[in-house]
């Protein structure tokens, strides 16, 4: 029943441009594909110069009033735009030639691209158009909630702050669970830059003309043993040939407002509790409390300002160079007072071709110098806990000059007090933490298809990805956070430097004696990557030499790793129906030992194109269908240790050094070591299917996955007696992750002037620890991760065989008869007659059971309008700042001073000390594990389209943006959205307003 | 058209032959700074590297101070894994000498006496003995007379490396005592057993007991003279006074008795030119290396700025400092709010005001100010006494070297002369052969030293508070209980077995369970008796 609805509401959908052009009738026409001659409905058919229009019907055919001699643009993705001078004949007939260019028609995979029809594999494509809009300072955020099966979570609302992707969700306990990401064929470093809050921040959003996400091994395995988290290939922005020279300059100004603070006592509560009898603080503690109404994080956040302004120069120069130059400025403040980010940015890219384009190059430049500013996070935790009824400034300090004037806890000799949190305020504004940030990445393709062999092309890629990072931190001798050190003056730096040789041939043949193509790929790589990072003595805020602070042993070190491939690929076409690709790589890399390096990792895949079929050519209704399956091994090298497999020893610090006589001597370890230690091995199998309804005005994706990870790295522990540590890294554990994701993209509506499009995607992953140790004993636990505040080395989460990644490990609370939590009373769930180590269960996890995005758009006339809804179900977050901050003891622990409790307290009233119980468990009780299931309005866009502005060749475009709206969620935190489900000091994602124009022209 | 044939010929075909046939030697890269076995041991200075290790070992907790580069970085917090503060929890916690308000997990257990198989403090400080045993047989295994020769190391070079050999041995010994008193039966592992090679197998408590003695004996010849090596390194009074400690204690581990020779080698260390110092109270100061020609006989050295830790004599000095104390008094910047004491410590003692001794006892100290004796509340600091026996304040009242204070200079000692007074005395009054007067001279020795009332008799009950008096928070008080039967019954403290007034508790808790994680990783194990 509810499919005829729908059917007839897509009925009605097409009705509609009928109905509306009731016009006087002087030309009409049908336009039909070249390749095919089959109509082609939705074609946009408008007046050269006007924004005057009518899109073709279900059967291709338009009518238009339009006076003589006029020209009409017809325009459709995927074809050739054409131009027609309308004269004297009122029917036209139009044949729309394929654009094999245009993007979405071909998509970019692993050295090289693929007709899209011929993909074997799951792909999603998200170009420039459907990118997050408004202030986005960090490109991954541009595809936030836009693809099925990939997670961003952005890591705080920093300037600049990384996000956590996860594609296909986390396949390693120890390893990167990062996918590789690949910048226009060259793929960069995934580890930091010292001194930048994100490394793909240095990398300008603006110059991004595509993503390309290659989620299952058959598109992932031509890279190997970097292939298991997945692969993001950013293609940037490039001129074409033959293209008017044209300007483009946007400006996106932005204020940040915080959204929503840390529910801690205010004042009045504060002074309730610490007075109130039952909780017996002492005279002293009473006395203790100030006079003031201190809101602390009102104190420490601020609005925060942005702008990003770019400018591009896209054209073909002398009908030579096809060019793009673009420049970008972004100053970005963070709503912590005194965060900021200053990037420059400049990208250039060539594309000619020679030979009648037998030879083609490819230039890539891109360059950015970053400038940061970071406030001291520890603001975020002290303005959390600090007593509220204490002022900003001392009068006493202010007198005397010190401590910067603010209040802070002094012992009896005015000198700080070392347990005590200190003036947020003071934190922020008596430090300055700055760096500079150099990153440049580029690489140079030549393509040259053989004289000799038209058919054959050899491409020669040569990249490079530099970055150079280092900064200083300043504490003056003032401050009391650094009063025992006399403040602060410390250096950094770290030189990065990958570079990249790629070398491919490319056969490509049309057999068409056997109704075959076949393209033919073969080739090597070699990348290296150098990391420099130089040591530098901390000093005093005066750099006194004199004070004894040791010298660093090395001045510096160079890590260093490096990896030698061979690939190739075959795809090969039957009848355009059927489709196989077979992919193979052979990875050698330098972190493993010459018996270890070495792996192959093969692929297969193979499609069904269905809409060769005649029973689809044959209606209307579905337009494509195209079913896939694919199987691929991949790897995961990026272990974090460089030389894991050598047995090496480390020379101590000169802070640990070891006395003989009156010598000290610098101490030289042995570190444990598995010779034998090798990538993480992940076997992919995808089945998916892609539909096209209405000539692919509905398409929708299915993809159903199993990844089974093997020889996982896992710290285990070592034999006591058997190696030179407690634990050591080797490959022993199992994990497996499978999955669904749905994708559908409509347009919805579309008429002369409205069209609506909706997307939606949902993916819904779970994973499982399958094997986590060479024998398992009856009664192993598994490894305990995931640490928190409160107490020292607590951990809240384990990984253990049979249940997800960092499930929570915790006491199951009791509860009262009000519904309340019973302090100290936690269910003895082996009925043993102790509560203890041995009744802690495992309870949820933070990973979703499901995530999706909504994006919609939605355009009448000049006026349109977008938005992104991102949404995550059956997500738990530990509520560290509950755990940590609620208790009644919180307050009163000390005597010296008092510190401020979450408003928890006054629900649970606990008391957090209470005699003869075991206080450490409350920490790991399941109260503290909350539901964060969410639905953040991510984007809210509205534009206004001013068409020409001053002359007709500029053209003026004025957006208004609201980023992270609001965001419905039970959970009682700052935010639900937090990767890795411990909250605690969360730097909050403020509500982002931004006005912006665009002005383009010719 | 033909120069580009000849640019695909000339360099993209050389490219291309290159990778391939470069890619073996591409692949081998080492380390800038660490290094591999063939240069550490390339040389002498190289030998005494890995050798600062091997003693090393037991004062810091990584490579970098004061933490960093974790030797142990299993089970969390590096502060925590150092030797001397693990050893101290293990052997003071669960007795009446202390308590700790902290509520990391697993640090309660201890004084409550309820630990379990998983808990971190346990598994770190077996880790940490086997770590330094490993390091030991590593050590022996690069520096024999072959490999000497092969690395043209000889004369005095050599000969000191010879010599370090049986230090190597003696530390092995010293930390399998350590785990054969806390863990009974454990893993055993020497010089022969190769790293990564097979599965240590368990010995039994008391052959371990035969090991340690055989090798005690095997080297005590060779070791230096008493009081004539580096301070730092172990000689043969350390050796002697091993031997003393492991024979007082034989019937624990074996079930026989070896009197005589806990009075036999507690004798040869007495006779050995150690003297007491003259001030009981600058025994754990900042400077108290100057006790290396006196009283110490083997220590754990500390250093402000060259041997940093978070344990060690910086946690015994901070975790026992909270307001109304000012740290700086200590010669610290560090109020940790953690260690105390139950009341019956500071009872034993004549000016607690519950003595009706005469004279005072200079070895009392405590802090009382805004303290009550009793502890209504483990985790709040004002309930308890602290124990300021460890001050990083050199003798002349200065604070010690750090520039800033944060970390103690004062050395641990592992043995001093007063624990073979009291080794001679209690072996004579257990019916060994020694004799009776110079036992009580020997303890009257100690009186004199802390000003206290000399005694005319004594008994073995008096020997236990005696050491207790002397040797409080020296990390002997749990092997003096369990010798003396008082740990699991016949004696309760407050809080004992997490009952305010104490209780007693079941006779497994003598021994500490062999980790969780161990057992996972060694099938050859067994578990020690109890609910583990």
């Amino acid at each position: 029943m509810r499919k005829h609805y729908q059917w007839a509401w897509l009925i009605l959908v097409w009705l509609i441009p009928h109905l509306l052009f009731a016009q006087e009738r002087q030309y009409s026409g049908t336009i039909i594909s070249a390749s095919d001659n089959n109509p082609i409905p939705g074609v946009n058919v408008v007046i050269k110069g006007t924004i005057t229009g009518v899109v073709t019907d279900f059967d291709g055919n338009f009518k238009i009033s339009a006076e003589q001699g006029t020209t009409l643009v017809i325009s459709y993705i995927g074809f050739k735009t054409q131009e027609v001078l309308l004269g004297g004949t009122s029917s036209l007939s139009v044949k729309l030639e394929e654009d094999v260019t245009v993007l979405g028609d071909v998509v970019v995979v692993g050295y090289g691209s693929l007709s899209k029809k011929d993909v074997t594999g799951a792909i999603t494509t998200i170009g420039s158009k459907d990118f997050q809009t408004g202030v986005v300072t960090t490109p991954e955020q541009l595809i936030a909630g836009k693809a099925a099966g990939v997670q961003i979570v952005q890591n705080g609302g920093s300037p600049g702050a990384g996000s956590t992707i996860r594609i296909r969700g986390a396949a390693s306990l120890n390893a990167s669970n990062d996918p590789l990401i690949v910048i226009d064929g060259v793929p960069v470093d995934n580890g930091g830059i010292a001194g930048s809050p994100n490394p793909l921040s240095l990398i300008n959003p603006n110059d991004i003309e595509t993503f390309t996400i290659l989620k299952d091994a058959s598109a992932t395995a031509i890279y190997g043993s970097r292939a298991s988290n997945g692969v993001i290939m950013i293609t940037t922005k490039k001129g074409t040939k033959g293209m008017k020279p044209s300007f483009n300059f946007s400006t996106q100004n932005s204020v940040a407002l915080i959204r929503r603070k840390v529910e801690v006592l205010d004042a009045d509560e504060f002074r309730a509790l610490v007075t109130n009898p039952e909780n017996r603080a002492t005279a002293a503690q009473i006395r203790r409390m100030g006079k003031s109404n201190t809101n602390w994080q009102d104190e420490i956040y601020r609005p925060a300002f942005t702008t990003d302004n770019n400018l591009s120069y896209t054209g073909d120069l002398a009908k030579l160079m096809p060019m793009r130059a673009s420049l970008g400025f972004l100053s970005q403040q963070g709503i912590l007072k005194t965060d900021k980010m200053d990037r420059i940015s400049a990208g250039l890219n060539l594309s000619p071709t020679f030979l009648k384009g037998n030879l083609k190059v490819n230039l890539n430049l891109k360059g950015s110098l970053s400038k940061n500013n970071f406030a001291n996070q520890g603001a975020i935790g002290a303005a959390a806990t600090f007593d509220p009824t204490q002022s900003v400034d001392d009068s006493t300090n202010q007198a005397q000059g010190r401590y910067g004037g603010y209040f802070e806890y002094l012992d009896n000799r005015r000198r700080p007090n070392q347990l005590a949190p200190r003036n947020p305020v003071g934190l922020l504004n008596q430090r300055q933490d700055q760096s500079n940030v150099l990153r440049s990445i580029g690489n140079l393709q030549v393509d040259y298809a053989l004289p000799f062999l038209p058919d054959l092309r050899v491409n020669l890629n040569l990249g490079y990805d530099v970055a150079q990072g280092n900064g200083t931190v300043e504490v003056p001798d003032s401050a009391a956070s650094n009063y025992f050190t006399r403040g602060q003056f410390s250096e950094y730096r770290q030189d990065k430097r990958n570079t990249l040789a790629e070398f491919f041939l490319n056969y490509q043949k049309n057999l068409d004696g056997i109704n075959s193509r076949i393209d033919l790929l073969a080739g090597t790589a070699y990348q290296d990557f150098l990391t420099t990072n130089y040591a530098f003595r901390t000093l005093t805020f005066r750099r006194d030499t004199l004070a004894a602070i040791p010298r660093p042993v090395f001045p510096l070190d160079k890590p260093q790793n490096r990896l030698i491939s061979f690939y190739t690929r075959l795809n090969y076409a039957f009848m355009e129906r059927l489709i196989l690709t077979a992919t193979m790589r052979w990875d050698g890399s330098s972190r493993f030992s010459p018996d270890t390096r070495w792996g192959a990792f093969p692929s297969a895949a193979l499609a069904y194109r269905l809409t060769e079929e005649n029973f689809i050519k044959n209606q209307n209704v579905i337009s494509d269908i195209k079913a896939r399956v694919g199987w691929g091994v991949t790897g995961q090298q990026d272990i974090g240790a460089n030389y894991g497999h050598l047995s090496v020893y480390g020379i101590s610090s000169n802070t640990a050094m070891y006395q003989f006589g009156n010598n000290f001597f610098n101490m030289a370890r042995p570190s444990a070591y598995d010779p034998n230690i090798k990538w993480e091995q992940t076997t992919t199998w995808n089945a998916g299917v892609d539909f096209g309804f209405l000539k692919d005005r509905i398409t929708a994706s299915v993809d159903v996955y199993y990844k089974d990870t093997k020889d996982l790295l896992n710290v285990v522990p070592t034999p006591a007696g058997a190696n030179f540590s407690d634990q050591v890294l080797t490959n022993v554990g199992s994990i497996e992750n499978r999955g669904i994701e749905l994708s559908i993209n409509t347009v919805a509506l579309k008429t002369e002037k409205l069209e609506w499009n909706i997307g939606f995607n949902v993916t819904s992953n779970v994973n499982k620890i399958t094997k986590l140790n060479t024998q398992t004993e009856p009664g192993y636990q598994g490894v305990p991760t995931g640490g928190i505040s409160g107490g020292v080395g607590n951990n809240i989460q384990i990984q253990s065989v049979g249940h997800p990644l960092n499930s929570f490990f915790v006491y199951q609370q009791i509860y009262g008869a009000d519904g309340k939590p019973v302090e100290g009373q936690y269910v003895d769930r082996n009925s043993d007659g102790v509560v203890n180590a041995s009744d802690l269960y495992r309870y949820k996890n933070p990973a979703p059971v499901f995530f999706y995005g909504i994006n919609s758009n939605l355009s009448y006339g000049k006026f349109s309008a977008g938005l992104v809804i991102r949404g995550s179900q059956g997500n738990y977050v530990y509520n560290n700042v509950y755990s940590n901050l609620g208790t009644i003891n919180t307050v009163l622990s000390r005597q010296d001073f008092l510190v401020n409790a979450s408003k928890n307290v006054l629900e649970t009233n606990f008391n957090g000390n209470l005699q003869g119980a075991d206080n450490s468990k409350r920490l790991l009780s399941d109260y503290y594990v909350q539901n964060a299931s969410f639905i953040r309005l991510d984007n809210l866009t509205f534009g206004y389209d001013f068409g020409s502005f001053i002359h007709s060749k500029t053209l003026l475009r004025a957006n208004l943006n609201l980023q992270n709206f609001f965001v419905i969620s039970k959970y009682k935190g700052v935010d639900p959205e937090i990767f890795g489900g411990i909250d605690n000091n969360f730097y909050p994602r403020p509500r982002v307003i931004t006005l912006g124009l665009n002005l383009s022209f010719q | 058209m033909k120069t580009f044939n000849k640019i695909f010929i000339w360099v993209l075909l050389p490219a291309l032959f290159w990778t391939a046939s470069g890619c073996k030697k591409q692949l081998d890269l080492f380390p800038l700074n660490d290094l591999t076995p063939d240069k550490v041991y390339a040389n002498a200075a190289g030998y005494r590297q890995v050798l600062a290790k091997v003693y090393g070992s037991f004062a810091t907790t990584g490579n970098n101070g004061p933490a960093g580069s974790a030797d142990i970085p299993g089970g969390g917090d590096e502060g925590f894994s150092d030797f001397v503060r693990g050893m101290w929890n293990a052997q003071e916690l669960p007795t009446d000498e202390a308590v700790v308000g902290w509520g990391d997990i697993g640090l309660q257990d201890f004084h409550n006496l309820n630990w379990t198989a998983e808990n971190g403090f346990i598994r770190r400080l077996y880790a940490r003995s086997y770590f330094q045993i490993v390091l030991c047989n590593e050590y022996l295994r690069e520096s024999t007379d072959t490999k000497l020769s092969e690395r043209g190391i000889a004369g005095a070079d050599a000969d000191d490396i010879r010599l370090s050999r049986f230090e190597a041995r003696f530390l092995r010994a010293f930390q399998y005592w350590v785990l054969m008193d806390l863990f009974g039966n454990v893993p055993f592992v020497t010089e022969n057993d190769l790293i990564g090679s097979n599965l240590p197998r368990q010995i039994n408590r008391a052959d371990l007991f035969n090991y340690i003695e055989s090798e005690l004996l095997a080297i005590e010849g060779a070791l230096k003279e008493p009081r004539t090596q580096l301070y730092g390194r172990a000689d043969r009074g350390a050796a002697w006074a091993l031997s003393a400690r492991l024979y007082l204690n034989a019937k624990t581990y074996t079930g026989s008795e070896r009197l005589n020779d806990a009075v036999t080698y507690s004798k040869r260390v007495i006779d050995a030119g150690y003297t007491l110092h003259t001030d009981y109270k600058q025994l754990m100061l900042a400077d108290n290396d100057q006790l290396r020609s006196s009283e110490f006989i083997f220590t754990v050295n500390y250093d402000g700025n060259s041997t940093q830790t978070f344990g060690g004599t910086t946690f015994l000095t901070n975790a026992s400092i909270g307001a109304p104390m000012v740290a700086a008094d200590y010669g610290t910047n560090g109020s940790w709010a953690g260690l105390r004491v139950t009341k019956n410590l500071p009872m034993l003692f004549p000016d607690s005001g519950f003595s009706t001794s005469a004279l005072p006892d200079r070895r009392a100290q405590f802090f009382k100010g805004g303290s009550t004796i009793d502890i209504a509340n483990i985790a709040n600091f004002p309930d308890g006494y602290k124990v300021i026996k460890y001050r990083n304040i050199k003798f002349d009242g200065t604070p010690g070297k750090n520039w800033n204070n944060s970390f103690s200079d004062s050395d641990f000692p592992l043995f001093r002369l007063a624990e073979q007074y009291l080794i001679y005395a209690e072996a004579t009054q257990r019916g060994g052969n020694g004799d009776a007067g110079l036992a009580l001279q020997y303890i009257n020795n100690l009186r004199t030293r802390a000003e206290a009332e000399q005694v005319t008799a004594i008994d073995l009950d008096f020997i236990l508070d005696e050491r207790s008096r002397e040797l409080y928070w020296e990390g002997h008080r749990r092997t003096d209980l369990i010798r003396f039967d008082k740990f699991t019954k016949n004696y309760n403290w407050p809080w004992k077995g997490g009952a305010i007034d104490g209780r007693d508790v079941e006779d497994y808790l003598k021994l500490y369970p062999i980790p969780s994680n161990e057992l996972q990783a060694n099938r050859n194990l067994r578990q020690n008796p109890g609910p583990y």
